[in-house]
């Protein structure tokens, strides 16, 4: 009854010369068509009317997969796409085409936020997780039914909340930065001290207070992490952004963590780290979320 | 600042992959393609690149601090 709830099953016309059944595989997945998944998550009332009227990215009908196990109401929110956009081949170039993969990450995100925001408690997949069959994708489900329940059970009435942490010493607007670069030249047209040696110690000058202003920043930033923790159950830290192009955000990214913070703390959350940072010199602090789970949905067993 | 959870606003590129390439369960099995075949980093690059650019561009928009 599940599967199908969904399935229109416009039994597509397909190519008769190969050897692949064309028949509508189960729940609406024809030979043309690979099975998207977007989240595991149980299936709850809430569950079951978010996906009533969802699409994926492929604007696809959204529907629950059930574990083999139903007592566990262990699903799969999956979607069947166009394999001649998801087959190995073309994922792979297209994945490399940014806009492709930007409006594909979003409409994962989409039907991701969707649920959630409807009080499913979701795990988000991995970014084109996609199987040949719902059969596969079941397997997979079911190989790993227990870390996903406890999973789910961590989770629940939790979001992820995403602080980043910009050292920008330039921005500090006191402390031992001042003016480095102006300073000697002035001081060598009052004085006439040597030009050489005068430039010579105003650019020690200069990176010493440029590592003064770091070194402030970086522990301003542990500090920041600290307070941010005590008020999360877990972090997980992400790479630091690169700016190599001097980014449209001004500091250079020292930290981008993750915080899983139970639902009813979020505006206290950022409130108090909002608040750490501003005492802080030569550091911004921004946050992101909620979010769904997605950097807490990784299985306890490393797979990296 | 209004916190409306899951809100539909515009979520960053970067931050978004942050979430669904080095995040999300990953799920393994008989897949089509694992995503750790992939090149990423150079993902990550062009994911960085791209606003920027289209920053430039477009300097009419400024970007909406997140919050």
């Amino acid at each position: 009854m599940t599967d199908t709830a969904t399935a229109t099953a416009t039994a597509t016309a397909t190519d008769t010369d190969t050897d692949t059944d064309t028949k509508t595989l189960t729940g609406g997945i024809t030979a043309t068509e690979i099975v998207y998944a977007y989240a595991v998550l149980r299936r709850t009332p809430e569950a079951v009317a978010a996906v009533a009227d969802l699409h994926g990215i492929a604007g696809e009908p959204i529907h629950l997969l059930d574990s083999a196990d139903r007592a566990s109401e262990l699903a799969v929110a999956v979607g069947p796409v166009p394999a001649a956009d998801f087959d190995e081949a073309p994922l792979k170039s297209n994945l490399e085409d940014l806009s492709w993969l930007e409006s594909t990450a979003r409409g994962h995100h989409t039907v991701v936020a969707v649920l959630a925001r409807c009080g499913a408690t979701v795990l988000p997949l991995r970014l084109a997780t996609v199987y040949r069959d719902q059969d596969r994708v079941r397997q997979a489900l079911d190989a790993r039914r227990d870390d996903f329940l406890s999973l789910l059970d961590r989770v629940t009435g939790h979001v992820e909340l995403g602080v980043k942490i910009y050292a920008s010493p330039d921005t500090a607007p006191s402390g031992p930065v001042r003016d480095p670069d102006r300073a000697p030249a002035a001081r060598v047209l009052a004085a006439g001290v040597g030009a050489g040696r005068a430039y010579l110690a105003g650019r020690r000058r200069k990176r010493q207070s440029a590592e003064d202003a770091w070194q402030a920043a970086t522990q301003a930033a542990a500090r920041l992490t600290e307070t941010a923790g005590g008020l999360a159950v877990d972090r997980v830290a992400h790479r630091p952004q690169r700016a190599d192009l001097a980014g449209p955000v001004p500091g250079t990214n020292v930290s981008n963590d993750a915080y899983l913070v139970a639902a009813d703390r979020v505006d206290d959350f950022r409130t108090r780290v909002l608040a750490a940072a501003e005492g802080l010199p030569g550091v911004r602090v921004e946050l992101t979320g909620p979010w769904a789970p997605y950097s807490f949905a990784i299985p306890p067993e490393p797979v990296l | 600042m209004t916190v409306s959870p899951y809100a539909d606003r515009q979520v960053a590129l970067v931050d978004l992959l942050d979430r669904l390439l080095q995040g999300g369960v990953v799920l393994t099995g008989d897949l089509v393609l694992s995503i750790a075949d992939v090149d990423l980093v150079r993902i990550d690059l062009r994911a960085v690149i791209a606003p920027v650019a289209a920053l430039v561009a477009a300097d009419t928009a400024r970007p909406t601090p997140p919050l």
